[in-house]
Formats: structure tokens, C-alpha cells, sequence
């Protein structure tokens, strides 16, 4: 069996949560850094990732989340996730990982697309304006797909 | 791992081209690895990254990430792509005859 390397990825991200949203960067990012060509798809919640007002306030899911390892009930607890999520911050900046609007701009320096979905954006009432500049294009499904023609899709 | 002849020295490489052994580079191969990596013409900025590896290396024993090459080696990660579109820090690295930077981010 021939293995042949992978030369494109397209990652999907779809959720609005803090350990939903670093996996699929750090794919993209580290597709870039092995020379992979890459595009970010941000859809749904995905879409706080790159927008202007959200991308900074991007927070860890503290109820419903087992891997936490928490009673339920004191996930709910008001302020419960912004503790999580500033302890989280902190450990993630010990590792000298960048925070979540930084690695963005980063990965979209690498060269990396990166695209809204258009269904989302307009679900959510957005316009082109209400993201970072870093979005080249709000695009539909349709669109995404011939985008990530001839390499792997990556859904988070 | 094998031997192979790079501006006439024979060095050891593992199965990604990257050298065993640092201490075989010189910088009279630099031309010929960059070469061997699709870079023609190497710019003073292309020496300044490979240079950076090479005393990172030395310093930590251990090659930056894109990452820590883009916030200390005084070229950006846009630059630095633009430099090495195959992966600045595993290209450079490679160029600069130390092993491939090991890191997520």
C-alpha cells in the first residue's frame, strides 16, 4: 500500500466553545507549518471565532461537559465559566499558545483561507462587516465544497 | 537513515532529509539544501531564519516553531511563509541541518 502525504485540508469549525475552536486551529496552523495548504471553515457558533465583538469572549463549556470532571450542578453556578475559562487562559498561555484572536490572525498570516458560512451568517442576522478582516468570504456549502476540492475535510 | 553527498561533503539524513548528526552542517551547504528545498535565491532574510534556527539550536538544542520564529526571530509569520511556503520551521530547519522542530503550535 502506497501512503501518499497529504497536501490539503479543509477544517470545519463549528462550535462556539473554547475547547471547541483551539483543536481545529491548531490543525489549520499545523497543516500551514508542514507546508499543507489549508481553509477554515467557520459555521454556526464556529462563527464567534471571527466575529469582531465575539472572537475575545470565546468561553469553555462548564455545564454539560463531563470532561471536566465537576458535579453538574456547580457547573451552572453564575460565573462559572468565566472562572473555567480564565483558568483555562492561563494554562494555555503558560504553554505559550496564543489566545484564540491571535491565533487566528496568525494562522490567516500563514496563508491559510479562511471562509464564513453564508447559511450561518445569515441565521445570525451578520453581515460581511460583523467579522474580521481575516474572513476573505462569507460562502456557501455549495462553494465550500469546490474550495476543498482534491484534499481531506476535517469536521469539529 | 542514509548518506548523501551534499557541495561535496557526505552527510547522514534520516528518511525526511533532515541531518542525524548537526555538527556535519556547514554553512557552505546552505545553498545546496536550499536548493534541494525549491529555494533558488536565498535573500539576507532567508540567512537571518537560518542563522536563528542554527542558534536557537545550539542555545536550547531544540528548533523554534513558526510561531516562536515569528515573535522572536524578527521576521513575521507572513514574511516567514513568503520565505519558506512549505513550512518555514521544518524547512528551515532542515536547511539549516538541525532536526525538525518538534510542537503543536
Amino acid at each position: 500500500m502506497t501512503t501518499e502525504p497529504i497536501t490539503k485540508v479543509s477544517i470545519i469549525i463549528s462550535k462556539g466553545s473554547l475547547e471547541g475552536v483551539y483543536p481545529g486551529l491548531i490543525m489549520a496552523n499545523g497543516a500551514r507549518a508542514e507546508g499543507i495548504e489549508a481553509n477554515l471553515f467557520f459555521t454556526f457558533f464556529g462563527l464567534d471565532v471571527v466575529h469582531r465583538k465575539r472572537h475575545e469572549h470565546i468561553k469553555l463549556a462548564t455545564v454539560g461537559n463531563p470532561g471536566l470532571h465537576m458535579a453538574t450542578w456547580l457547573g451552572g453556578v453564575p460565573g462559572m465559566a468565566t472562572v473555567m475559562t480564565h483558568y483555562m487562559e492561563h494554562q494555555i498561555d503558560k504553554l505559550d499558545i496564543p489566545s484564540i484572536p491571535e491565533f487566528v490572525e496568525m494562522i490567516a498570516d500563514t496563508g491559510a483561507g479562511l471562509y464564513a458560512c453564508k447559511a450561518s451568517v445569515d441565521l445570525f442576522g451578520l453581515e460581511k462587516n460583523d467579522l474580521i478582516d481575516q474572513v476573505q468570504d462569507i460562502i456557501t456549502v455549495g462553494e465550500f465544497y469546490e474550495r476543498a476540492a482534491g484534499g481531506q475535510i476535517i469536521f469539529t | 537513515m542514509t548518506t548523501t553527498s551534499i557541495a561535496g561533503h557526505t552527510v547522514d539524513v534520516n528518511d525526511e532529509g533532515f541531518f542525524v548528526d548537526p555538527n556535519q552542517w556547514t554553512e557552505d551547504m546552505v545553498p545546496a539544501l536550499a536548493r534541494a528545498e525549491g529555494i533558488d535565491d536565498l535573500s539576507e532574510q532567508h540567512w537571518q531564519v537560518i542563522r536563528f534556527m542554527r542558534s536557537q539550536y545550539q542555545e536550547k538544542g531544540t528548533g523554534p516553531t513558526v510561531r516562536v520564529l515569528g515573535k522572536t526571530s524578527g521576521v513575521t509569520v507572513k514574511e516567514l511563509y513568503t520565505l519558506f511556503p512549505k513550512g518555514p520551521a521544518k524547512v528551515a530547519a532542515k536547511i539549516a541541518g538541525i532536526p525538525k522542530p518538534r510542537g503543536c503550535i
